[in-house]
């Protein structure tokens, strides 16, 4: 059998992965979930055709979305996680003893289902006594909080389906509302490299910069997404994620002895530096400078 | 109504036998199927242009239908409760003009309320009908103009005996509606016709616990502007008749201004979407008020916004209220209506119908869905956050009554002198003054001009309205009769 899954990267550029069988196959109120498994990524997930994690990959998304922030912010107790319902995000915030309440908003209950059935590897802290799951729009759930969280991450998927009021002003707008006076937002902040990836890139960012006092992307290397090059953005009321990530910091992260396939301390402070050209395109997209630029 | 019967849609499938049949046009239009216009083809696609067609045998004709158009029509009447129904491609402007020209003649008085759209006020400009007003009541908390109250109309009808209409806004554009049923009784008792501007009323046809559509209350003709919740293209609207005046002469006084090139795209989106409304109108629209319900109560929950509803019946100038128009009354958080409504548009990408100087009005329809509700609502929220202020000072109301001086065609039509705005009070007005939109005229040609309406269009001018209506496009001056 030669069979492959195929993902258009852009109109003229596909990435395909050689699949051995499909696992699941369902149409939600909101969009269609596919398992499948290859020899190459092991099992992985799709929404509406779009990769959203590999079994082999998935640690360097988590890994950066996750421990970047908790590295940085002191005294985190309350996170809010928005999308994220295949718990990879969850499973790694579990992992701090200081974390307390973790809210987990994800709109689409089927895909929670789904993963908790063909992806424990994700979902496996799902049902951690810190979490606390709500199916629900994550733009409803974060309008009704004020000063709650002391971390916001947005695991959403990209701007074209479901996914799209999680790019939006008011969302970034409601999530400043719903942080407290020293809260932090982590978001996937989409890619550089195609042009419709980095069309949502640049308006996530001006969005974000709108928002936020303190702006700044960082990047990572994951294989099954589009270009392979992916953005993160970090935003706070009052930390930087550079100059607040000093040695007692690190001493501090290094102290909770967390194995991390991906993340390091090292490797922290030099996801921060971006190629010139990426920089540009986020410049552009701060027409007053008065944010101190994300890129430095 | 005779579900199988509706299933059909004439003038579609006349289109599709058309295409079929690989006609070569030697008739107009002259881009021929699109082949002449390349770029446009690519803009619109070929299946639109392929179809853009003028009148022929298979095809009716529009100004005087006799094979499918009628065909189409009749099953529009079916539908909408109707005896006869008249598909118009010139807006609802030239249903709401040949409803009163199809009563109206030269000189005949005509009752209204004076927040009524400009292409009411239009029509006396054509026909030279003269208006007796009533003002309608006004909600002093919101600033808004209602309904008009059953014995106001009762008192013009009987000071006015000869008057040969009564014209009513089912509903007005913030969704309120007068008691059609009352005032139509008392209107046909004293021999008058009763003409509905059902502008903003399409789905009172199809719902259930909405208020009466002008059909069901016996009005006698109706304009219905299917493009506007309906689902149909752009300036495509139905003119309902109960059968009381005779269709042969509503259609001649129709082909007084409609085009005689009537758009076949226009044509079938009406039979088209009649279509849908007749199958399905009534599960759409009761998803409609469904969410509109839900946008009015979490935006409730943000406070100093008010969303208003059928909390406002009263049983007169509010006689019954439409829930899926969305209205918000802005100014308790420091807004102008017209601020908020640039705001949503400019930081936060959602446009909405209009926005007034205290309220906004967001249209709610069959294409929407829950996530964009729930980015309208999150907007809001944001906006108060950041923006809201003291109100005091704000503009308090939306409407002066006017006071009527001349018929508008005497004046429209009068010697006049151009003079600036700020020196105007006191003269007679001979043209428009309104923000578009709503398009309901802040002045109208044979209206007195005074102190309080200069200041209101100052401050509507300063929140940012756009102001429309003055031969001076710069809205610098205005057009007033000349004294001799």
């Amino acid at each position: 059998m030669n069979l492959w899954y195929t993902e258009n990267h852009s109109k003229d550029a596909r990435f395909s992965i050689k699949v051995e069988r499909q696992w699941v196959s369902v149409q939600s109120e909101f969009q269609k979930i596919d398992v499948l498994e290859s020899r190459e990524f092991g099992r992985f997930l799709t929404l509406d055709g779009l990769m959203m994690l590999t079994e082999k990959d998935e640690f360097i998304y988590h890994d950066m979305i996750v421990h970047v922030a908790m590295a940085v912010l002191p005294r985190v107790q309350k996170v809010l996680v928005i999308g994220g319902g295949d718990g990879g995000t969850v499973r790694e915030l579990v992992r701090y003893p200081n974390i307390e309440h973790i809210d987990l908003v994800e709109i689409d209950a089927m895909v929670v289902d789904v993963c908790r059935e063909y992806l424990q590897q994700t979902a496996c802290e799902l049902d951690n006594p810190k979490v606390h799951l709500h199916i629900a729009d994550g733009l409803r759930f974060v309008r009704g909080k004020e000063a709650e969280y002391d971390l916001i991450i947005v695991d959403s998927t990209d701007p074209f389906g479901p996914g799209e009021g999680l790019f939006t002003r008011e969302f970034y707008g409601n999530c400043y509302k719903a942080l407290k006076d020293d809260g932090s937002l982590v978001n996937q902040h989409e890619s550089p490299y195609y042009r419709k990836y980095a069309d949502s890139m640049r308006r996530a960012h001006r969005r974000i910069v709108d928002c936020f006092p303190i702006c700044r992307v960082y990047q990572a290397h994951i294989p099954t997404y589009p270009s392979g090059h992916w953005l993160f953005g970090f935003a706070s009321k009052q930390y930087d994620p550079l100059v607040h990530f000093d040695e007692a910091a690190q001493q501090r992260w290094n102290a909770l002895n967390l194995h991390t396939r991906y993340y390091n301390t090292e490797l922290h402070q030099g996801c921060f530096a971006l190629p010139t050209y990426v920089k540009e395109l986020l410049l552009e997209q701060e027409p007053d400078g008065r944010k101190g630029g994300c890129a430095q | 109504m005779d579900a199988q019967a509706q299933a059909r849609a004439p003038i579609l499938e006349a289109l599709q036998r058309y295409r079929e049949m690989r006609v070569v046009p030697f008739d107009v239009p002259g881009h021929k199927q699109g082949r002449g216009n390349r770029e446009l083809t690519e803009f619109l696609g070929q299946k639109c242009l392929s179809v853009d067609v003028n009148s022929m045998k298979p095809l009716d004709n529009l100004c005087h239908p006799v094979s499918v158009i009628r065909e189409a029509e009749a099953l529009a009447a079916q539908a909408f409760g109707a005896a006869d129904c008249f598909f118009m491609v010139n807006g609802t402007t030239s249903a709401v003009q040949s409803m009163i020209l199809s009563v109206c003649k030269r000189g005949d008085k005509i009752i209204m309320p004076r927040n009524v759209h400009r292409s009411a006020i239009n029509a006396l400009i054509l026909s030279g009908a003269v208006p007796v007003y009533v003002n309608p009541g006004t909600n002093q908390k919101l600033g808004i103009p209602l309904g008009m109250a059953l014995e106001d109309v009762r008192a013009a009808i009987e000071e006015h005996p000869d008057a040969k209409a009564v014209l009513v806004n089912n509903p007005t554009y913030y969704g309120v509606c007068s008691n059609l049923r009352g005032i139509t009784q008392i209107a046909h008792e004293a021999g008058m016709a009763v003409l509905a501007d059902e502008a903003h009323g399409t789905h009172f046809y199809f719902g259930n616990g909405l208020p009466v559509s002008a059909m069901a209350a016996g009005a006698d003709l109706a304009a219905v502007s299917m493009h506007k919740t309906g689902g149909s293209l752009t300036q495509s609207s139905f003119l309902l008749s109960n059968g009381r005046i005779t269709p042969g002469y509503i259609r001649q006084v129709i082909n007084l201004t409609q085009t005689t090139s009537g758009s076949y795209l226009l044509l079938s989106s009406l039979d088209i979407s009649r279509r849908n409304l007749a199958l399905h109108g009534r599960g759409i629209f009761r998803k409609v008020s469904e969410m509109a319900a839900y946008a009015r109560e979490e935006i409730n929950r943000l406070s100093g916004y008010y969303a208003f509803s059928k909390e406002l019946i009263d049983g007169d100038a509010v006689y019954d209220f439409d829930t899926t128009k969305l209205s918000v009354h802005t100014r308790d958080i420091g807004l102008a209506g017209i601020e908020v409504y640039d705001l949503l548009r400019d930081d936060y990408d959602i446009q909405i119908e209009f926005g007034d100087i205290g309220n906004i009005l967001a249209i709610i329809s069959v294409g929407d869905h829950n996530q964009a509700i729930e980015r309208l609502v999150s907007a809001l929220s944001e906006i108060r956050r950041r923006y809201a202020k003291d109100p005091q000072g704000m503009l308090d109301h939306e409407y002066i009554n006017p006071v009527v001086v001349m018929p508008p065609q005497e004046a429209f039509y009068a010697r006049k002198d151009a003079v600036p705005f700020r020196e105007s009070a006191g003269e007679v007005c001979s043209e428009f003054v309104m923000c578009y939109p709503p398009g309901i005229p802040i002045l109208a040609p044979g209206e007195w001009i005074t102190r309080d309406i200069l200041d209101y269009i100052a401050y509507a001018k300063e929140k940012g309205c756009f102001l429309t209506g003055t031969e001076d496009i710069y809205m610098e001056k205005i057009n007033v009769v000349a004294k001799d």
